[in-house]
């Protein structure tokens, strides 16, 4: 839907908190930054992996989907999620949905797959910053040590009391997303703030 | 917590799962062909072994696969994990291991050159002087700064202390000791322990927040502390907590829990290895026991600095961990600026929860001294031997000023030996072992007279110690009389083992310690030092070495042998006598549990009622149950039992350990959730409006939604009846975004549906919508909503609010563990579509102003239909629903264009009187209609025929989930409760909902005969009248029937009638 109302104002789950977010960030003076990276295209896959749509469909994305439990792979500006072993989500910039599920469907042809346009069911969060770690490890159960979640690896989980989908960006200062139901944004905004407090 | 390993993802917490029950029993074949016994043995009668178990379970908050698990039921453990459809593979049942390596610890590290040092009854030593504002203190020596002196408040008289005091040392340094009097009697107690098994001061903090029910020996002095003493139970601050508190999880290959001696060499043996390392221990310092008897303290700063120094350990300092969980989870709390006072910035937390799960666990936890039972032995001044001596060392602190010394082994002679050096007179050392041996000898060439053979038969002394009898033991003749101001006193040593015991390890009783000490354990821990019953130095700091090597040996790391240092020859040991109860003739109460006040008159009463278990008589005295869980008293309990029995002890054992091993505040353990956090809130795209307009919202699930606008000073009746003729007069609008959206897509889409839902969905048209129902297999409602097909191989399904992360559960238990075949997907979209309910008759004309593309007139776009369209703009997928009886539209669009469709279709209602309405008015309309809620009007026992709702259920379907069960005989039988509804026959008079209904006019006696209850019930601006919808016995041949119903003290006469209520013809669907 990311393309229907380019006339119409468009508002993100967390518009209302860009403003708390954007202060916690410059009181922290460095220590944690928080931003929304509103309305980024998300489109879910699901295929067989070993099945002949998988290659098909990463050769038309330039993008092998990966295999591997909880890890990313990144080309340019798309990177695709392990969700499940026949499940991956595909992010990649505003608005590029239509064509996304379009490359999916032609490649993979005959075979069955399903692709869903995702992108208003969850958003994303940008954690950053040398307290980056430390602030999600008061509400995720995960070790989030470089050793354990270093780039490349991304987890469903928890955060607070509320789901999540964690990546680990590339370089380790890079920091982590935090993709989060639209419906919990708000709380889980709210919950990040209230644990940055020691570093704001 | 457990730690289950998901076949796909890996290890992860319990709480990312949700059990399914038991593996391997699959859905029959052909259900029409089972009896009704074979059918109720797949539906209700699943296996309940004690061991492994094979069993179900989903990683819900993760990948959202099914697995199999085998669990041993008897001890959580998880033998193995594998992917639904794979054979139960084989398990062996996993063995408790030993605490400590079945080989001797290897070679002892080396030590430096052996020499005699420390202060151990440096005999002839000058007596150090005394600070002249507290009189108690000496002028040097302990670990209290004396450069920084602090101001508090006891018992409202001020007091000077120092920083590195506890309360209780700066109380003994004024020469208080008596810090309460006793729950039970009255009697006055005083300061027993230095650490957290003080049984006696426990104190209430007043100032700067009132905290009740303190050890005094655990609080740290600060300046302007306000304290007072207890009549053994404190008193709840009224005043709402200002601090804040929170909780971190954190991961190591090594967590060392005390940092005495065996706990300070495991972590420098494993620190510089590169392991993550957790070292967390009680106090404000490291150094343990070592603290109180002030030895090889060099060392231990020198421990402390390095450890801090690399990057990879963390020291948990003034950390208690309180809670030994599954899978090596321990939860631990860090009291982070309690020690502050006033001076506590605001920013940072209280405490704090380390949530930690680490792959190995060395237990250091050290030992707490065993008091004795004797007669008056509860008089303030009598303390335990080795907590004398650290309020000596550690604080510089005389606990009194002429000492006996009452003991059964050798540990309270270097106690006694610290006090003379520091200028305590030492009166006696009262011996119960016939030949004490070097230590005996050692005292008395320092001057102390050595009593062998005695014991203590009695005291005296109201605030304080005054006179102690002696006698040769189990005797009554030849008594002497001590003045003393304090009575040392030893019964010998208990492991600290209640972590271990929390962690399932077992424990077993050590004779030549004369208590418990840990024996196996099935998770991968260690027990080092005194918690394992080392008393000797050397062999202590050896054992925690050698178990912080091998602990991350284990985990593939190389381990560098520490310094560790010389420790002084001591004498030779003699082994200790084991006493509970002593022997004398007096009266007097022999105390065991100071805290609760028990006796031993009251253990014997105990066993003369024929209680035969610690645990009983802990239940039947108290013994043990007060916040300082018996940690003196314990194991003396256990020991006077075995005694009354003539039982040995190691038969009897131990009552259990468990968490937590101090108190812990619930502000504590709930952190920041609490307030607006304590539960996650959802919230539509729409919610600001909402929330603009006046809304007043109602929580279904975790979502917020408008339950009704009221306007200018309306109350709740007033603004529902406006909605209600909104609706179904005007127009009206609704955000219905939150009901649950799911994308069924592939090529066996409606394969699956039709399996699930209760009517036929794969004859639905594409373009058109149809109301469905999903039963459980027993044949119950389990949920409604409207199925859309968008294509030949996609549909989305919508659920209601509350439910819809179990139907997709649902979907994706049938399809991952029974239909592996079917070629389906299913997604959450709940989030991706914003949808607008546009309600009345003039709906459709605010449609077709917005949308004038869409061909709106009834034969373009008629009922149960769906469209996509462009509306105010917007792209949106239109349907044609109706959940009020009206003219109906449902606009779907994205929900970052929500709030614009929003204001255009409330801006395009304006002139026809557009009215913004909430859950209640729709749940008023539906019900006029007779549409059931699920989980309001039905409880799980309601099948759809219960609803009267026949015609959702499919003749022509083979089999879909719940019809077998709709053929049994319960469920035919005639007098099942129905939904019908009801009028009260006075059409003002309100039922709430809940209320019974009953045949007759009178009450008859108990057992009274109930028909049923009131599900739903409302004020109808369109009826006119109040009205309710009920579940009745047979209500359906009861229509017209009088029934009676039970409100306060009348019985309202009330009228049987259809459900449906409003519009039965269904003429106004159409507008």
């Amino acid at each position: 839907m990311a393309e229907t109302a380019l006339t119409v104002p468009l508002r993100s789950p967390l518009s209302h908190v860009a403003d708390r977010l954007a202060a916690a960030t410059r009181t922290s003076a460095g220590a944690i930054r928080l931003a929304e990276l509103p309305f980024l295209t998300q489109i879910n896959v699901r295929l067989d992996a070993k099945g002949a749509a998988a290659e098909a469909v990463g050769l038309a994305l330039d993008l092998p989907l990966p295999l591997q439990p909880n890890t990313v792979v990144r080309a340019g500006e798309l990177t695709a999620l392990w969700l499940g072993p026949d499940e991956w989500l595909l992010v990649g910039s505003p608005g590029g949905g239509r064509d996304l599920e379009s490359r999916i469907r032609e490649a993979a042809g005959d075979e069955p797959v399903s692709v869903t346009d995702v992108s208003a069911q969850r958003t994303t969060l940008l954690v950053t910053g040398p307290r980056a770690r430390d602030l999600l490890a008061h509400g995720c159960p995960l070790d989030l040590h470089p050793r354990a979640f270093g780039a490349g690896r991304s987890a469903q989980t928890t955060l607070g009391r509320t789901q999540i989908v964690l990546v680990a960006r590339d370089e380790p200062r890079a920091g982590f997303w935090v993709l989060v139901r639209s419906s919990f944004a708000g709380y889980l905004a709210d919950w990040l703030l209230d644990a940055a407090t020691e570093y704001i | 917590m457990l730690l289950i390993p998901c076949p796909w993802c890996g290890p992860r917490d319990e709480a990312e799962f949700h059990y399914g029950g038991q593996a391997h029993v699959p859905y029959p074949q052909a259900p029409a062909a089972l009896t009704d016994e074979e059918w109720a043995r797949y539906l209700f009668f699943r296996d309940n072994p004690k061991g492994p178990f094979a069993e179900r379970w989903s990683h819900a908050a993760g990948c959202r696969r099914w697995f199999n698990a085998v669990r041993d039921t008897s001890t959580n453990e998880i033998l193995a994990v594998y992917r639904a459809g794979e054979e139960r593979p084989e398990t062996l049942e996993r063995r408790a291991v030993p605490a400590r390596p079945r080989p001797a610890s290897p070679a002892r590290p080396a030590f430096e050159d052996e020499a005699p040092s420390g202060p151990i009854g440096a005999p002839g030593a000058e007596p150090p002087a005394r600070d002249t504002t507290q009189p108690y203190r000496l002028s040097t020596g302990g670990r209290v700064d004396r450069s920084a002196p602090l101001t508090f408040t006891f018992d409202g008289t001020e007091y000077q202390g120092f920083r590195g005091d506890t309360l209780a040392s700066a109380l003994l340094a004024n020469g208080v000791i008596q810090a309460g009097t006793s729950i039970k009697f009255g009697r006055p107690r005083g300061v027993f322990s230095a650490g957290v098994e003080e049984p006696n001061a426990v104190v209430q903090i007043e100032a700067p927040f009132p905290e009740p029910m303190l050890p005094a020996t655990t609080v740290e002095l600060y300046d302007g502390l306000v304290a007072s003493s207890l009549p053994g139970q404190g008193r709840l601050a009224t005043e709402p907590d200002p601090a804040r508190y929170d909780a971190v999880h954190a991961h190591c290959d090594l967590l060392v829990v005390g940092a005495g001696p065996a706990g300070l060499a495991a972590a420098a043996a494993a620190a510089r290895s590169g392991a993550r390392v957790i070292l967390a221990d009680d106090r404000p310092e490291l150094g343990g026991s070592l603290l109180g008897t002030g030895e090889l303290l060099d060392w231990v700063d020198e421990s402390g600095e390095q450890l801090d120094a690399v990057p990879e350990v963390r020291v948990l300092r003034r950390t208690t961990v309180f809670g030994y969980y599954d899978d090596n989870h321990l939860l631990a709390v860090e009291r982070r600026t309690n020690h502050l006072g006033a001076e506590a910035p605001e920013k940072v937390s209280r405490e704090r929860v380390w949530r930690i799960r680490a792959r190995r666990v060395v237990l250091a936890t050290g030992a707490h001294e065993r008091s004795l039972a004797f007669a008056d032995n509860d008089r303030p001044g009598v303390m335990l031997a080795a907590s004398a001596r650290a309020y000596v060392n550690r604080h510089g602190v005389l606990p009194g000023r002429h000492a006996v010394v009452f003991t059964t082994n050798d540990s309270a002679y270097a106690a006694a030996l610290d006090l003379a050096a520091a200028g305590v007179d030492v009166t006696a050392i009262v011996d119960t072992r016939p030949e004490p041996g070097q230590w005996a000898d050692r005292a008395r060439a320092a001057g102390i007279e050595v009593l062998s053979g005695h014991a203590v038969t009695g005291t005296q002394g109201d605030a304080r110690l005054t006179t102690v009898t002696v006698a040769p033991y189990g005797e009554a003749i030849a008594q002497r009389e001590f003045a003393a101001d304090l009575l040392l006193v030893s019964g010998g040593w208990n492991p600290v083992a209640h972590l271990f015991s929390q962690a399932g390890g077992k424990l077993r009783h050590d004779a030549a310690l004369g208590s418990f000490v840990p024996d196996t354990c099935r998770q991968a821990v260690e027990v080092v030092g005194s918690a394992r019953g080392a008393l000797d130095l050397a062999a202590t700091l050896a054992q925690g070495a050698a178990a912080g090597a091998r602990a991350v040996e284990a985990e593939g790391y190389t381990a560098e042998a520490p310094r560790l240092p010389a420790v002084a020859a001591q004498p030779r040991q003699t082994p200790p006598l084991h006493v509970y109860v002593v022997p004398g003739a007096s009266d007097a109460p022999r105390f065991v549990d100071l805290q609760r006040d028990v006796t031993v008159d009251d253990l014997a009463r105990a066993t003369g009622a024929g209680m035969r278990s610690v645990e009983h008589t802990k239940r039947y005295t108290t013994a043990g149950t007060a916040n300082d869980q018996g940690k003196t008293s314990g194991v003396l309990a256990s020991g006077i039992v075995a005694e009354l029995l003539g039982v040995d002890i190691s038969a009897l054992g131990t009552t259990t350990f468990r968490p937590p091993y101090t108190p812990v505040s619930f502000a504590t353990l709930a952190g920041r959730d609490r307030g607006a956090l304590h539960d996650p809130v959802r919230t539509t795209a729409l919610h600001d409006w909402h929330v603009a307009h006046g809304a007043l919202f109602e929580n279904v699930g975790q979502w917020k939604r408008p339950w009704y606008y009221p306007q200018d000073g309306e109350d709740m009746e007033a603004a529902v009846l406006r909605e209600c003729r909104a609706a179904r007069e005007g127009v009206a609008l609704m955000d219905a975004s939150t009901l649950g959206k799911i994308d069924v897509q592939g090529p066996d889409a409606a394969v699956l549906l039709d399996r699930l839902y209760t009517n036929m969905m794969s004859t639905l048209k594409v373009g058109m919508i149809r109301y469905g129902v999903m039963c459980r297999p027993d044949g119950m409602v389990f949920d409604d909503g409207t199925v859309i097909r968008l294509a030949q191989d996609r549909y989305l399904v919508t659920t209601t609010t509350g439910n819809a992360a179990a139907v997709l559960d649902w979907m994706e238990e049938w399809l991952q563990t029974e239909w592996p075949e079917l070629r389906v997907h299913c997604t959450s979209v709940t989030e991706q579509w914003a949808t607008v309910a546009l309600v009345g008759p003039r709906s459709r004309e605010v449609l077709g102003a917005l949308a004038p593309r869409l061909a709106v007139s009834n034969d373009d776009f008629p009922f149960m239909a769906w469209r996509e369209s462009t509306v105010a703009g917007i792209e949106a997928r239109v349907c044609r629903i109706s959940f009020s009886g009206e003219l109906a539209y449902e606009i779907n669009v994205s929900p970052w264009a929500a709030r614009a469709l929003w204001e255009a279709v409330y801006e395009a209602g304006a002139p026809y009187g557009i009215t913004p309405y909430g859950t209640e008015t729709m749940h008023v309309l539906r019900a006029e209609k007779g549409y059931p809620i699920i989980g309001q009007d039905t409880d799980g026992t309601v099948t759809p025929q219960d609803l009267g709702m026949s015609w959702v259920v499919s003749k022509k379907k083979p089999d879909f989930i719940g019809k077998r069960s709709h053929a049994r005989a319960d469920t035919a039988r005639p007098d099942r409760k129905h939904l019908v509804g009801l009028l009260p026959e006075d059409p003002g008079t309100f039922l709430p909902e809940g209320t019974h209904l009953v045949a007759d006019s009178v009450l008859p006696a108990p057992p009274v005969p109930m028909l049923g209850h009131v599900t739903s019930s409302y004020r109808s601006a369109t009826l006119g009248r109040t009205f309710a919808l009920a579940l009745i016995k047979g209500g359906r041949e009861r229509i017209g029937e009088r029934l009676y119903a039970p409100v306060g003290d009348h019985l309202v006469p009330v009228t049987v009638a259809s459900p449906v209520l409003y519009d039965p013809e269904g003429a106004r669907r159409d507008g």
